[in-house]
């Protein structure tokens, strides 16, 4: 028997956390509107405790080791960012107060903004947008109206690799645009000859990963660009891979007009069993005027010196992408990192993450086929099918890693490789556990040989076993239900 | 170097292994001329340093739960119990992913299957997802799903005036590429029959907010069904403050099809707006053209209970460009707090909380009527949010409140509403004591008499 449903553990009459008293006379409740039984639980404040105390058990999580899941940069979480971001001048603020009691958080917000500019070599930064996602979706809808705007309405398509997030096509056709998929060449570069055939007059833009979700680095990159360029396009950066990049190279000073940042992936905020993230925009000089708004900026009649902050529109703005001025308790998180590192901490992140990534791929290269076999970034794509263990698959190996205590990578993605293992170590991690990781992985191509079955039949020690996917879907359960 | 663990020696033999002598070495992919860049940055400091200099910068902030605060229009001052931020500051919560890898994420899955559980009973809907990134995103994604519904051959939408200008702002941000007919908000005068009247065969839906975003508490019974039947099958879609479900008839019972909406009163802190929560609940006939996570119960290979992401066609990385939308990462610890804020007051204590809230906003709105020179716009009933007419400019009166009582006043609707000048949005909650009110009270009468 599992943990209950905090709905079993309800005792009819039970009362948790308890509201203060009523110190104002009674207004009568208007009969007609009321709702009838309001059917939550009714259990005390240890039985909430106890119970999700003993939930958080049943998860893995950076904290507990190793989790080199490929793409989404799970570094460690400093402890400081949540004490900072719990300042109670910071946490306490209502987003609406007037601008002259919130100057602190303002000024947040700026050196944030600013501090993206300067590493990814942008004219200006938006901070509005809550996820990756939302970030390309901004940046299409910013490089649709600046076509719109010079009176350019021909432009409807925007090209993507076949190697890309799916979330840059679904990012693409959520903006009312057309996606073009372009194929990958035999070094996971974009195929340039196919990325030509494609470029017109037609074309809003491309969005490119840069490394891409191979972990390579785009070989071609300002042949592309300049494609993009030449054909009246804009070029998107997927920016979730910049962890491989942040002091080493400015997006911007290569062409990419726009580009969004992780901020839960490059800046250490964490990851929160699936949110929240920040996805902060940059865009080049003539996207300014079009950026979500408003942003933060220094008012015209104060100086550098003595600040004074406003919120100001651009001209031209998409309109907001969300209510108020994005995620600003991740903000602090993500400020109080970029303060510990400054700009050389940020190219060591860079450089360690390279390293890591590098090494664990030589450690494993020899038993694990890697098809785009070349110097890699902050991540490295193996198949996990092995030649010699042919009824085993990703999946197992993934399944099999639980077992030994680390988090699997991600698996199936990039779609371009069969059977993908995308590892992504980062920084944070330990030559000791990337070594054992490596060691890890080895056994598990041994035991595939020889004992494929305890692959197959994989996890053996986890809270459960393998799931049955296909009854959750057709038995749609998602609810509990009070019959 | 902080947070990098990597001697020296270390960092020599891992180069070793890759075959390489120096660490630079591992970019000569990037072009030279584009190669470590000079960064404008301010040199690191240590973790004691930034933790005083955001202390330093949090001192020229005024705290809003520090003083009396009647400003709400979205984000709402609401007692948080304890317990909350302690499950939520658990790393085995807050460290962790998306649960793509059920076998050890089950606490994470757990709990939002819970969660869709608590926001279906509070909505009186079907199915939850988990979730969006606040309400405004929330509720562009409920005009999404109606486009969706009707395979984007729907173009018009009926938009109330009175749903939040900033959500309603998100949903022309969102829709700006979709050649969508947006009406019914230009006249903020509008009645809720006039907007029924709107919807006709091409409309994908109808979306309200209840209590609207000037307080004021309709009745929605029968407007689901006239909407249904004029638009044959037109989708009505229902913004709503979560904590006033704790009293009043959700609208899943009157036959909405999509309830959503902004989850912060559930036990969220205000962080100077977010992040917050975007809940969303609809149907299950419309499950597959609902956005966002869902989680289902299953069995694992021994038959026991589990629970694992479910109906994932829908989502980005399966379908790319067909995908129902491209949220991934969404507001994962947001639904952690809701769902403990929720289990921890429970049925009798939400109800209590949403009572406080309204009995104080009576108490207030009774108040400030009986002042010279005020005015309360709002028709009872409300539930914790009124509008007041006040004899001079909102800047002005909320300059007064500020500067000489440390008050944060209401919300400026003139903002938003050129026609309603001097009104003033007020918000009371479980924060405000009697005395708080009272000399909120005061502090306008004596702004009236200095007039």
């Amino acid at each position: 028997m599992g943990e209950p449903l905090i709905y079993e553990l309800s005792v009819p009459g039970r009362a948790g956390a308890k509201p203060p008293r009523l110190d104002v006379p009674e207004s009568d409740l208007p009969a007609e509107l009321l709702r009838d039984a309001l059917p939550l639980p009714e259990v005390s404040e240890v039985d909430v405790v106890r119970h999700f105390l003993r939930l958080s058990q049943l998860n893995y999580a950076i904290d507990k080791g190793f989790y080199p899941l490929g793409s989404c940069t799970m570094k460690y979480n400093p402890k400081i960012n949540e004490v900072t971001a719990r300042i109670p001048g910071l946490a306490g603020l209502h987003p609406l107060q007037d601008v002259s009691t919130v100057q602190g958080a303002l000024y947040v917000i700026y050196q944030v903004q600013e501090y993206l500019k300067a590493i990814g070599g942008f004219a200006g930064v938006t901070v509005q947008p809550a996820a990756g996602a939302h970030g390309e979706m901004t940046g299409v809808l910013i490089m649709r109206k600046y076509h719109l705007d010079r009176g350019d309405t021909r432009r409807d398509t925007i090209l993507v690799p076949d190697s890309a997030h799916g979330t840059n096509p679904a990012s693409t056709s959520m903006s009312g645009l057309k996606v073009v998929e372009i194929p990958s060449d035999p070094r996971g570069n974009v195929d340039l000859e196919a990325l030509k055939r494609q470029c017109g007059p037609h074309v809003v833009g491309l969005m490119l990963t840069n490394p891409n979700t191979l972990g390579m680095f785009e070989e071609h990159l300002e042949e592309v660009i300049d494609l993009i360029h030449g054909c009246g396009g804009l070029v998107y950066g997927d920016g979730a891979n910049m962890n491989a990049l942040i002091g080493v190279m400015r997006p911007g000073d290569v062409g990419f007009d726009v580009m969004h940042f992780n901020l839960h992936k490059t800046f250490s905020t964490p990851h929160g069993g699936g949110g929240p993230g920040a996805g902060a925009v940059g865009v080049s000089e003539r996207l300014v005027d079009f950026l979500p708004g408003p942003l933060v900026i220094l008012d015209p009649e104060s100086t550098e010196d003595d600040p004074y902050f406003i919120f100001e529109t651009p001209p031209k703005s998409i309109g907001p992408v969300k209510a108020f001025w994005g995620h600003f308790a991740m903000l602090v998180r993500a400020y109080t990192y970029m303060r510990m590192l400054g700009g050389e901490g940020m190219k060591r992140v860079a450089e360690h993450a390279v390293l890591n990534a590098n090494y664990l791929r030589v450690l494993v290269r020899d038993v694990y086929p890697i098809p785009y076999d070349r110097l890699c970034k902050h991540e490295f794509v193996a198949e996990g099918h092995l030649p010699d263990a042919p009824d085993v698959r990703a999946l197992d190996i993934a399944k099999r890693l639980i077992d030994y205590g680390v988090h699997p990578p991600t698996n199936y993605f990039p779609l371009i490789v069969k059977e993908a293992l995308m590892i992504e170590p980062t920084e944070t991690e330990s030559k000791q556990e990337v070594d054992n990781f490596a060691r890890i992985l080895l056994q598990i191509a041994e035991e595939a040989r020889t004992q494929p079955e305890l692959l197959h039949e994989a996890p053996h020690h986890s809270p459960v076993r393998r799931l049955d996917e296909v009854k959750a879907a057709k038995q749609l359960v998602v609810r509990y239900s009070h019959s | 170097m902080v947070y990098i663990p990597h001697t020296d020696e270390e960092r020599r033999q891992m180069l070793a292994t890759i075959g390489v002598e120096r660490i630079e070495e591992l970019f000569t992919d990037i072009p030279e001329k584009f190669r470590y860049p000079d960064l404008d940055l301010p040199e690191p400091v240590a973790e004691l340093e930034v933790l005083q200099e955001l202390q330093g910068l949090a001192e020229f902030n005024l705290n809003a739960n520090a003083v009396p605060t009647f400003l709400g229009a979205g984000a709402y001052r609401h007692w948080v119990p304890a317990v909350v931020d302690a499950i939520i500051s658990r790393g085995e919560f807050y460290t962790a992913y998306t649960p793509y890898q059920p076998e050890i994420s089950q606490g994470t899955l757990q709990a939002i299957f819970e969660y869709q559980s608590l926001i279906c009973d509070l909505t009186g809907m079907e199915v939850a997802n988990a979730s969006h990134y606040d309400g405004a995103t929330a509720t562009a994604e409920a005009v999404v799903q109606a486009l969706n519904v009707f395979r984007l051959k729907r173009k018009k939408v009926v938009l109330a005036p009175t749903v939040h200008p900033l959500y309603r702002a998100v949903i022309h941000t969102y829709t700006q590429g979709m050649g969508l007919e947006i009406v019914g908000e230009e006249d903020a005068s509008v009645s809720l029959d006039d907007l029924i009247a709107m919807v006709d065969e091409q409309t994908a839906c109808l979306i309200l907010q209840n209590p609207n975003f000037l307080g004021q508490l309709e009745s929605l019974a029968g407007v689901a069904d006239q909407v249904h039947a004029r638009g044959k099958g037109t989708l009505l879609g229902v913004a709503v403050n979560p904590l006033s479900l704790a009293l009043f008839t959700p609208p899943g019972a009157l036959g909405a099809d999509i309830v959503m909406g902004e989850g912060q009163p559930l036990g969220l802190g205000l962080n100077f707006g977010g992040p917050y929560l975007g809940f969303y609940a609809t149907r299950t006939q419309y499950v597959h053209q609902m956005a966002g996570r869902l989680v289902g119960e299953t069995t694992d290979v021994e038959g026991r209970r589990a629970f694992v992401l479910t109906l994932t066609a829908r989502e980005q990385h399966i379908r790319r460009a067909r995908a129902t939308s491209n949220i991934c990462t969404n507001q994962g610890l947001m639904v952690l707090a809701a769902t403990v804020y929720l289990s921890a007051l429970g049925k009798q204590g939400l109800r209590q909380i949403a009572e406080l809230n309204y009995h104080k906003a009576h108490y207030a709105a009774a108040r400030i009527a009986e002042l010279e020179g005020y005015e309360v716009g709002t028709a009872r009933p409300f539930f914790n949010e009124f509008v007041v007419r006040c004899p001079a400019p909102v800047a002005e009166v909320n300059e007064h409140l500020l500067d000489e009582h440390e008050i944060i006043g209401g919300y400026d609707l003139s903002q938003d509403y050129p026609a309603m000048e001097n009104a003033m949005l007020v918000a009371v909650t479980e924060m405000n004591s009697r005395a708080e009110i009272d000399e909120f009270v005061e502090a306008l009468a004596e702004f009236e008499a200095e007039e």
